[in-house]
């Protein structure tokens, strides 16, 4: 699976690494249905950790899309919320 | 939804958005070139915006931890001429001082931070804009064959959705610059308006002009302790000695300082 790390690029990770960022991504979900700042901010470390070193990063000239994408790493959680708005 | 999978349908929706103006795969191509060297120029610009403002920071906290080590000096001076009242007020105020300089140094923290994402973000544009330059031409050379045109949309999605994690990069960036701007700035306006001393000297330091006073004070009592001594009054003096200390303390000491400082 390809995951972009906003801001820093595309990783490759392979498919049995997946289930620990799926773990990571309820959580971190979870932390923003929960408005929990904290949560939101440990976890939102310890996902990009878990991307960067699970996943090799593609050079910038590989095309591939990605199917799934990290906040910026160290983004508030208000900042995310933002982001999110966007969503038609 | 995950946060993952919500952002990853927003990114592909910008993306496909960015992508909607062209008319065929040939202009999608150039379409997107374009749009990635006109990305990279913006970049570059945030650099240039966020090495300023990290500046900006680095002069502001130069400027108030000399404030804080002149008070410092001046708390000091005040206890040896034995006003406390004086030197608490010195300490203080540079304990507000502390404050604003811890809050420079997380600013300065995530100044940082902005840079060496923004540059990242400008080294892999610039490496993707140059392997684009070739791989556009040959793909344009051949899209008529139904295959190509298939592995142009690839490229051209691969490239936009970049384009797109570039362009939403620098949307935050220049949010956190002109936040930072606006602290530094109203830093700026406490230090213009006097609430924060101007280090370099420019405003009114009333701390110091009590703390002169006071020295100017004591040196009246010793010229007028050597004068008394010339005069030959000198066994007396040492009655004397405390009421002309007194008199320069009391009603002496506002209107002598303010002459002498003017005049100085």
């Amino acid at each position: 699976m390809i995951v972009r790390i906003l801001g820093e690029g595309r990783y490759d990770v392979p498919e049995a690494d997946m289930p620990a960022i799926e773990q990571l991504d309820a959580q971190l979900t979870d932390a923003l249905d929960r408005n929990d700042e904290t949560e939101f901010d440990s976890t939102l470390v310890d996902l990009v950790g878990q991307v960067r070193h699970s996943g090799t990063l593609l050079p910038a000239d590989d095309l591939q899309t990605s199917g799934l994408v990290v906040p910026h790493p160290g983004s508030s959680l208000s900042e995310l919320k933002e982001l999110l708005a966007e969503e038609s | 939804m995950s946060v993952m999978k919500r952002l990853s349908g927003i990114v592909q929706a910008k993306a496909n958005k960015a992508l909607d103006k062209a008319e065929n795969p040939a202009d999608m191509l150039d379409l997107s070139y374009e749009k990635q060297a006109e990305n990279l120029q913006k970049v570059r610009r945030a650099l240039a915006d966020v090495a300023t403002a990290k500046k900006r920071l680095e002069l502001q906290a130069t400027e108030l931890q000399a404030q804080a080590t002149k008070l410092q000096d001046q708390a000091k001076q005040a206890l040896g001429q034995g006003q406390e009242d004086l030197a608490r007020q010195a300490l203080t105020r540079r304990a507000g001082l502390a404050d604003q300089l811890a809050d420079l140094g997380t600013q300065h923290a995530q100044v940082e931070a902005q840079q060496q994402q923004l540059e990242t973000t400008a080294t892999r544009l610039s490496t993707q804009i140059e392997a684009f330059r070739t791989k556009k031409e040959t793909l344009k050379a051949t899209y008529t064959a139904s295959k190509a045109q298939a592995s142009i949309g690839e490229a051209v999605s691969g490239i936009s959705e970049s384009m797109t994690d570039a362009g939403m990069t620098l949307n935050r960036a220049q949010d956190k610059i002109s936040q930072m701007q606006a602290r530094a700035g109203a830093i700026d306006e406490l230090i213009d308006t006097g609430a924060l001393p101007d280090a370099l000297g420019g405003a009114k330091d009333d701390i110091q002009a009590q703390l002169d006073a006071t020295s100017q004070a004591g040196q009246v009592d010793s010229e007028m302790a050597a004068l008394k001594a010339q005069l030959g009054s000198a066994p007396a003096a040492g009655g004397a000695l405390p009421s002309a200390s007194e008199a320069a303390e009391g009603s002496a000491t506002p209107d002598t300082s303010a002459p002498a400082g003017g005049a100085s």
